[in-house]
């Protein structure tokens, strides 16, 4: 079947199948960046942003992204810069591998509310899991960062 | 993971109920149970062009469409006005807000899933069912009937007077409940809604509930429970009279 | 001895590759590898034990967009172990890449290579087999003489003698006495037994194990794999593919995470011996649920414990007795058990007169346990801790009292870890610090808070090790850019806890430079000198002192070549960071030219390599306390606030050290409380997702607090010792004692479940 897709800002055609999975369509067009880790829609680390809202691309077929604008962290870099560099210096990074799920939805909470409490994140960020760096490291990050902006 | 041969947007309700009569072909909800099954599906049936992802308010009663999102039902105002809350309650703790954006009300509410928060709190409302061939059904007669080919349509929340909780245990924040449990009152009538007993949400209704502990009671003595990963029957049964004394106690406070 | 103030050392300096990893780079085995290379797929036994009587895969070739598929009998017949551990191995060598006998419900069967996963999954349903379905042995207490052998086979090998026969289920044993241990228990006012017992718990990463295999340029085997142990992995893949070490090259680039899962070479022989037998590149990538069922998880632990103390609190004897539950294969059973005794008695080497740690490790039809931080003192610490807390309780004293009263201190020598002395122990401060921190006399009260739920604390104290002394090696290559830079080359794996950092800090402390100076490659077997992998806790300890002694030895040359540029003698010259200056002189020459000077005409090499080892494994401490709100109807538990302070002699990077720590609770909170492991009737964890095996989310933890206390480790790169296991200690004891307080009820299983907590009544 054919797609048409918005992807990072850019018109995207393509041929898949009736069950290619957007996780892997993602991957397959370089946004590797998209990260597979449960399997089960438990961990968040497949988050990607669709029509700006945040969805786990694992459980989503590519051809329900037709006609819809799909962001990975590939096309919101700069967005994400801004307040990134506030979690590595918590060292919050660790290996890395649930960051990009993370920073998308980070973004979308941000997008949805700018100026949210501790509770709020928590809240917000819950179905994004992390394994190394025991979560509070994140949320001090954000914290920096958003008293950054307050300064 | 499942297969999928063919992938239709629906333009109408009459070609997804037609597409649906075919055995092999299946309506897609939130798809978060995608990977988790091997089988093999015909059609794939989107329902997304068909403008059902709505709540509609008036007067009278909320209508939801199928397509509604868990966190559509999280954000709405007015739902939650008339709920107290509840319904942001029921969902909150759902795995997490991207899961939300894509479980909708038509897959809770078709699946008839034991584990359903959503079921749980719908049940203890004035809720019905749309269905397609099946017109308007009292959500708990729906949950009685056995899984058909029919298209669940809208959800229809009637506003008579209600007050109402919800609360649920769980051994881990986001994880599937251990008990769920809604209690209203709408009207003259105490209802208990009490789901993930493992099964699906039963309703026990009286005009006469007596104090929290003694409607507590009453509801346990009343609500079978199963044993299964996340707790015994002893268990649930137990946590029946504990959750639903305390809801009792909440709603006598509102 | 008081640390000197440092420029880089004690520095929370961002981690080299934080903002390619916050930044979504693909940097992962699965972002940097060919996409064209075959998929490789294993069809895994459903039974618990079986022999493959026939295995048909006539049709399943027949799917489009199959390469090959392999059985039992195609691969070579030489036993070998996955664990990754110096040679010898105490491991057995137990397994094959395919087996006629199945051994756990999960164990490969066939491989499958296809061009597709789709062609890949339709293949491996049309597989034929026929077991023969054997009894299983599937609870480990039974495991030990029971006539149901697990390994049966006549070439099982152990390297090592570790105690272990096959032919009574039994891998390893050992007994160890000291002091008079029966006769001072009953010289005691007070003798406690108890039995405590820990689960199979997975360190879940967020990368499940991916490994890619293809050749390189001179034909020789190329692997690229999220792996802790390079140099292991290259020796085991030569012995089970039966090719020569010189044919092989193992690499690993970013690590999504390991905790000690890959330091078993769990997956990386399927795609090795697919490619060998296609000579194609070949891929795998675990499934979540392959990573849960097949993967490398704790050792099951039952630990019987008998504490002999007086009536004011002196704990006088302890006997500790483990049973390990190695699973199917032998792997990290042998080494494990080890540290189940040794690290955890010495805590208590302040007022201990005699003890005795004995143990059995047994084979079963469950999946084979592996390596998971902590490797068995989380085991027993979970058992000495609760059951010090309990003898507290007991005699009506202050559970932290108790623990000054009786705790190693600095300068002891501990009879019960090899007779090493405690060189660097502050943790007589990490206790008062963590007391005056945490308001524990406030918060140890049990307050009713009248809805139901009560309030109180509970604390532990952890140790761990540096290293595993007299095996470990580290290496370190430091070599001079023309831009007076450095490049640092080594065979640890950072696996996103930041030791490429850290170590990059030693060098800028010792060369005087910034840290933005030194680049940092590892680990690769053809580039990288050798180290015998990230684990044991010994990459700061071990691979940082080879950094130091090769800082030294590249120092040293760095002058010679200058002493020859100013044309004088080498002991005239002293190195200043940026430049060498000929002594009571104004001549210098720069770095940057010294390195030029070195591309020309140059016989002293600007680089230098040093490899260390140590005679002893210094621990480091730590003293965790929690408050908790338990609900005592629902039996919930709510961690409200964890605090920690942790003795590693100094943090190289106190950020990263109090992530390390954070990380590290969190897990333990996750496994204390909410990860549980059960069995179908195969023994196969039913647990095998994420949405059944419950790790902790952020709403989960409450608010989390570490600090530290310097000591100085004489034998440690700049005094530090360890962190990267002992974090994961405290919280299960600490834990289990708060619930007692709330509760009148000691759990002595893990987890502790709400249901278990709401209807236990009061012993």
């Amino acid at each position: 079947m054919e797609i048409k897709l918005k992807l990072n800002g850019r018109a995207v055609t393509a041929s898949v199948e009736a069950d290619t999975v957007l996780l892997d369509f993602l991957r397959e067009k370089g946004c590797l960046s998209v990260k597979r880790g449960c399997d089960t829609s438990n961990c968040g680390l497949c988050t990607v942003l669709m029509d700006g809202k945040p969805i786990l691309s694992c459980s989503t077929l590519a051809v329900r992204a037709d006609s819809h604008e799909v962001q990975t962290l590939e096309g919101l870099q700069e967005e994400a810069s801004d307040f990134v560099g506030f979690i590595a210096d918590q060292g919050a990074d660790q290996c890395g591998f649930c960051n990009p799920g993370f920073v998308m939805n980070t973004i979308a909470l941000l997008r949805e509310n700018p100026d949210p409490t501790d509770d709020e994140i928590r809240a917000f960020l819950a179905g994004n899991l992390c394994r190394c760096s025991g979560y509070d490291g994140q949320l001090r990050g954000i914290r920096s960062y958003l008293d950054s902006r307050k300064a | 993971m499942i297969t999928i041969q063919n992938y239709v947007r629906a333009q109408s309700l009459e070609e997804a109920w037609q597409l649906n009569q075919n055995k092999r072909n299946r309506i897609l909800g939130g798809m978060l149970w995608l990977r988790l099954g091997s089988g093999a599906v015909g059609t794939a049936i989107d329902l997304c062009d068909l403008g059902l992802d709505a709540i509609e308010e008036t007067d009278e009663q909320f209508s939801i469409g199928a397509m509604v999102t868990l966190r559509d039902l999280e954000l709405h105002a007015g739902l939650n006005t008339y709920t107290h809350h509840a319904v942001a309650d029921a969902v909150k703790d759902i795995v997490g807000v991207q899961f939300r954006n894509m479980a909708t009300v038509g897959g809770s509410i078709w699946g008839r899933f034991g584990f359903s928060d959503v079921l749980t709190v719908f049940l203890a409302l004035d809720t019905y069912v749309q269905l397609y061939q099946g017109g308007i059904v009292p959500l708990r007669e729906f949950i009685e009937m056995k899984k058909d080919r029919d298209l669940l349509v809208r959800l229809i929340v009637k506003k008579s007077p209600c007050r109402i909780t919800y609360t649920s245990m769980r051994n881990q924040r986001t994880d599937f409940p251990v008990l769920a449990c809604a209690v209203s009152c709408i009207g003259n009538e105490y209802r208990a809604s009490i789901g993930a007993r493992p099964s699906q949400a039963t309703l026990t209704c009286t005009d006469n509930p007596g104090s929290p502990a003694e409607f507590a009671a009453f509801v346990a003595e009343h609500t079978p429970t199963g044993g299964n990963l996340r707790g015994s029957a002893a268990y649930r049964t137990h946590l029946i009279r504990v959750l639903t004394e305390r809801c009792m106690t909440e709603l006598g406070g509102m | 001895m008081e640390h000197p103030n440092y420029k880089a050392i004690n520095q929370s300096v961002r981690k080299k590759d934080a903002m390619q990893l916050l930044l979504g780079k693909p940097v992962y085995t699965d972002d940097v590898t060919p996409k064209d290379a075959l998929v490789v797929k294993i069809l895994r036994s459903p039974h618990a034990n079986a022999i493959v009587e026939e295995i048909r895969t006539d049709i399943a070739k027949k799917v489009p967009g199959i390469v090959d598929i392999y059985t039992w009998e195609d691969v070579p017949q030489t036993r070998f172990a996955i664990a990754g551990q110096t040679f010898p191995e105490p491991s057995p060598y137990d397994r094959l890449i395919l087996d006629r006998h199945v051994r756990f419900s999960g164990d490969a069967v066939a491989i499958i290579a296809a061009e597709t996963e789709k062609a890949a999954l339709k293949a491996m349903k049309l597989i034929k087999v026929r077991y023969q379905v054997l009894p299983a042995v599937l609870d480990f207490r039974t495991a030990k003489d029971n006539p149901v052998l697990v390994h049966p086979e006549e070439d099982w090998f152990p390297p090592c003698d570790v105690g272990g026969d096959p032919k009574r289920n039994v891998i390893a044993s050992a007994c160890e006495t000291y002091g008079d241990v029966d006769g001072i228990l009953a010289d005691c006012d007070i003798v406690l037994e108890r039995t405590y017992h820990t689960k199979a718990f997975n360190q879940a990463m967020m990368e499940p194990f991916t490994t890619y295999a293809d050749f390189d340029r001179y034909g020789r085997l190329h692997i690229i794999s999220s792996t802790q142990i390079v140099f292991h992995t290259r020796r085991i893949l030569s012995r089970a593919l039966g090719i020569p070490k010189s044919k092989i090259r193992v690499e690993k680039p970013r690590i999504g995470g390991g905790f000690g899962a890959k330091q078993t070479a769990v997956c990386e022989v399927y795609p090795a011996f697919v490619a060998m037998k296609t000579g194609r590149p070949a891929m795998i990538c675990y499934t979540r649920e392959e990573a849960q069922i097949a993967g490398s998880p704790r050792h099951e632990m039952e630990i019987t414990l008998k504490l002999g103390a007086t009536k004011d609190g002196k704990i006088r004897v302890m006997d500790l007795y483990t049973l390990s539950n190695s699973g199917a294969y032998g792997e990290h059973g042998p080494t494990t058990v080890g540290l189940s005794g040794h690290k955890s008695i010495p805590l208590y080497t302040g007022s201990l007169e005699a003890h005795r740690f004995s143990y059995d490790v047994v084979y079963t039809n469950h999946q084979a346990a592996g390596a998971y931080r902590g490797y068995g003192a989380t085991q027993g610490i979970f058992a000495v801790e609760s059951i010090v807390s309990e003898l507290a309780e007991q005699l009506g004293m202050d559970a932290t009292e108790i623990r000054d009263k009786n705790m190693i201190r600095e300068g002891m020598v501990m009879p019960a870890y090899y007779n090493e002395i405690a060189n660097a122990c502050a943790l007589d401060r990490c206790m008062e610090h963590c007391r005056k921190m945490f308001h524990w006399e406030e918060r140890s009260k049990v307050r009713d808070m009248g809805n139901g739920k009560v309030r109180t604390a509970g604390v532990a104290m952890a140790m761990q090790g540096s290293c595993i002394s007299n095996v470990d090696v580290g290496s370190a290559t430091v070599k001079l850019s023309e831009d007076g830079t450095y490049n640092l080359i080594i065979g640890a794996a950072d696996m996103g806890t930041g030791c490429d950092t850290i170590l990059a800090q030693m060098v800028a402390e010792l060369m005087d430079c910034s840290v933005d100076d030194v680049a940092v490659f590892g680990a690769d077997t053809d580039v990288s000198p050798y180290d015998s992998g990230s684990y044991a806790s010994s990459t700061t300890y071990i691979t940082g002192q080879a950094v130091v002694k090769a800082c030294g030895e590249l120092k040293q040359r760095i002058c010679s070549i200058a002493a020859g540029m100013m044309d004088c003698r080498e002991d005239a010259v002293v190195f200043e960071g940026k430049q060498v200056r000929r002594i009571n002189t104004d001549q210098t020459v720069s770095l940057t030219d010294i390195a030029y000077q070195s591309q020309t005409c140059n016989n002293i090499a600007a680089e230098s390599t040093a490899a260390h080892s140590s005679p002893v494994s210094p621990p480091p401490y730590m003293v965790g306390m929690v408050e908790i709100e338990l609900d005592k109807l629902t039996g919930k538990v709510d961690i409200l606030d964890y605090m920690a302070v942790v003795d590693c002699g100094i943090p190289i990077n106190p950020a990263l050290a109090r992530i390390q720590t954070e990380g590290g609770i969190v897990q333990g909170i996750g496994h204390t409380l909410m990860e549980n492991v059960t069995y179908n009737d195969s023994g196969r964890p039913v647990e095998s997702s994420f949405m059944q095996y419950k790790l902790p989310t952020r709403q989960d933890i409450g608010r989390l607090h570490v600090e530290f206390e310097h000591s100085y480790e004489p034998t440690g790169p700049f005094g530090a010792k360890s962190i990267g296991e002992i974090v994961i200690n405290t919280p299960a004891p600490a834990i289990a004692h708060a619930i007692y307080r709330a509760t009148g009820v000691w759990h002595r299983e893990l987890p502790i479940t709400p249901e278990q907590i709401a209807l236990s009544k009061i012993d």
